[in-house]
């Protein structure tokens, strides 16, 4: 066995935190306070190469394995969740879909465009009355003249709306098969009459990240547009997010590590009653128990990532590295801010930052209730 | 023309550094190692000028004496837009044994840059000592450096203003903060080409070391800051006359 990084994933890992640290951190409280995305960043992602890392030079892409990709996520995570966010989910449910389940000719058309950076995409799944239970989607889809004609509406979708989002890959229910609804994966171009992409405001977290409302009102696309096969936008769905998941792990993970940095730097700074706070046994335990959670967040997520390099099932590691990562992220933020004591309150403290930002990710891309269903399943309850 | 960048391998700026048992030698566990600083930014530099007068700069090699762990230093430096390098296989024991074993490799190259100084042990002379090794003409304290035709536009900082000098190659220039703006990042494309592109390890020459480490020194530790009421300036002022000393 060997825990060590590769001089490579090394590097990679050492370069993020140099942009994380030179380019993000000195605007990211701005950024949140005023959630206003950042395109400049984004473009800036997209120079140094961190938009389909995983895939080949063909298409724009790095080359790169999966464990290169969740570090850089991770080591955005650990300064700012919202650029960590547009990059994770870009990454993740923009381009690999597309790059998974295109036809030569898809790929080719959208994704260097996607993996320089210029535009992004998004993954329409979620709706006002589908959440955990996505086969309650009503958005619908059906072809009319050699067109697909689709019909509703998505919430909550991540690089839905800025001005260099490019479109979107919707799901839409496109039928029905003995008696089950059957749910097929549409490319919709962002300027398709029809198709209106309205930004959510007055966000808790992630406010620096783009959240779209999607609107699709007889929005006519060529039938070419079908991305996999008709009635496959399930099994496109579930391992799109078997491989989201691992991104969102690596958001808690980074989030986690970020705070705790805070916290430690703070505890040894601040001082109390005539010594440094971290010297009271009852904060010191606090630091320990958060180092321990990151150490075994960062095994269990690398290895789920070793996994899937290899070509192995990793549904079962991404569950629970998705699960641990996000709840050890909230119990580290809550901590540090704890350790900040009211400072830990005030805008002017990035903790206060990751508390907020860390909340999402029990959520997104499955609940951590999903999550114990996925896990219990696998194991055969 | 051909550029050979001098890379040192020093402890990340921020390291919090300890010595081994005896005080001889920094205690290397858990550091973080990077470019020097002053030899990133030549770097960037060299790299700069190869984007703008592209034909006229064959390649440019980095070079490096060190043992194997310095390899990730220098990958980082191919990472970054170095086309080679260079490990001479060798403890960096002070600066004219050093020196020695760049002499070996140096001669080909038209320009040489060299850092003003190491971020671990102030070391500032490997680059005069090589310049006179290689019987080559030098400048040292270079804030700015082009190419036009077949000659060096270098600036130096001199005491009270700067200093405007046109020279020939060969040369051996060592640069100071200036020399680039700031040094670069990687793309994940150079990083995945850096994979590809050479390192050759290169036996040390036969050398003395004249110097030896006997022992180091942490600075006394500061002392406890005091705070002064923002309404007392009649008892800061006490304080710096009669604690500090210094009114």
């Amino acid at each position: 066995m060997n825990f060590d990084l590769s001089e490579e994933h090394q590097l990679i890992r050492e370069t993020v935190r140099e942009f994380a640290e030179r380019e993000i951190k000195p605007v990211a409280q701005e950024l949140d306070e005023k959630a206003e995305f950042s395109t400049t960043l984004t473009k800036r992602m997209g120079e140094l190469g961190l938009f389909g890392m995983y895939l080949p030079e063909k298409y724009g892409g790095q080359g790169l394995d999966t464990l290169s990709y969740i570090i850089a996520v991770e080591e955005l995570a650990r300064i700012d969740g919202s650029q960590a966010a547009t990059l994770a989910a870009h990454n993740s449910l923009g381009i690999g879909p597309l790059y998974y389940y295109g036809t030569e000719e898809q790929k080719l058309k959208y994704l260097p465009r996607l993996c320089s950076g210029e535009a992004l995409w998004s993954f329409g799944l979620t709706e006002p009355g589908a959440g955990s239970d996505s086969r309650g989607s009503k958005t619908t889809a059906e072809i009319q003249d050699d067109e697909w004609v689709i019909n509703g509406s998505k919430i909550f979708i991540t690089n839905g709306a800025s001005d260099i989002n490019m479109g979107c890959t919707v799901q839409a229910v496109s039928g029905e098969k003995d008696g089950k609804k059957q749910f097929t994966t549409i490319l919709v171009d962002g300027d398709t009459k029809g198709f209106k992409r309205v930004p959510m405001h007055n966000k808790m977290m992630w406010r620096a990240s783009d959240t779209a409302e999607l609107f699709f009102d007889d929005v006519r696309v060529p039938k070419a547009n079908l991305l996999g096969e008709i009635g496959q936008g399930s099994k496109i769905m579930l391992a799109t997010l078997d491989a989201g998941r691992l991104s969102i792990a690596a958001m808690g993970l980074g989030a986690a590590q970020g705070a705790y940095e805070l916290a430690l730097a703070y505890a040894k700074e601040r001082k109390q009653f005539g010594q440094p706070i971290s010297k009271f046994q009852i904060n010191s335990f606090k630091l320990a128990d958060m180092a321990m959670k990151i150490e075994l967040a960062r095994n269990l997520l690398y290895k789920a990532c070793w996994l899937k390099d290899e070509g192995r099932p990793f549904g079962l590691e991404s569950a629970m590295a998705k699960l641990y990562c996000s709840e050890i992220a909230k119990e580290v933020a809550d901590e540090a801010v704890q350790l900040h004591g009211g400072y830990g309150l005030m805008k002017d403290y990035a903790v206060e930052r990751f508390y907020r930002d860390q909340r999402l990710l029990q959520i997104g891309e499955g609940t951590s209730e999903i999550q114990r269903l996925v896990i219990s399943r696998y194991i055969g309850c | 023309m051909k550029i050979l960048v001098l890379i040192g391998n020093v402890p990340d700026t921020t390291t919090k550094i300890k010595f081994n048992a005896d005080n001889t030698a920094i205690d290397a566990s858990g550091v973080q190692w990077i470019i020097n600083p002053w030899d990133e930014l030549a770097l960037t530099r060299a790299i700069e000028l190869k984007e703008a007068h592209g034909a006229a700069i064959e390649k440019i090699v980095v070079a490096n004496v060190g043992r194997s762990e310095t390899e990730a230093t220098l990958r980082k430096a191919l990472a970054v837009g170095a086309d080679e390098a260079i490990r001479i296989d060798a403890d960096p024991l002070d600066a004219l044994y050093v020196a020695t074993q760049l002499a070996a490799v140096a001669a080909d190259y038209d320009l040489i840059l060299a850092g003003i100084e190491n971020a671990d042990y102030n070391g500032t002379a490997v680059g005069g000592m090589l310049a006179e090794l290689l019987n080559r003409k030098s400048v040292s304290a270079v804030s700015g450096i082009d190419l036009e035709g077949d000659l060096l536009k270098i600036s130096r900082e001199i005491d009270g203003g700067a200093q405007q000098l046109s020279m020939s190659l060969p040369l051996l220039a060592v640069v100071q903060k200036g020399i680039a703006k700031e040094p670069r990042i990687p793309a994940m494309r150079g990083i995945m080409m850096a994979r590809k592109k050479p390192l050759n390890v290169i036996a040390a020459a036969d050398a003395e070391a004249l110097t030896a480490f006997e022992y180091f020194e942490l600075p006394p530790a500061k002392a406890a800051c005091k705070m002064v009421e923002e309404d007392q300036a009649a008892s800061l002022i006490r304080i710096l006359h009669e604690e500090a000393k210094v009114l």
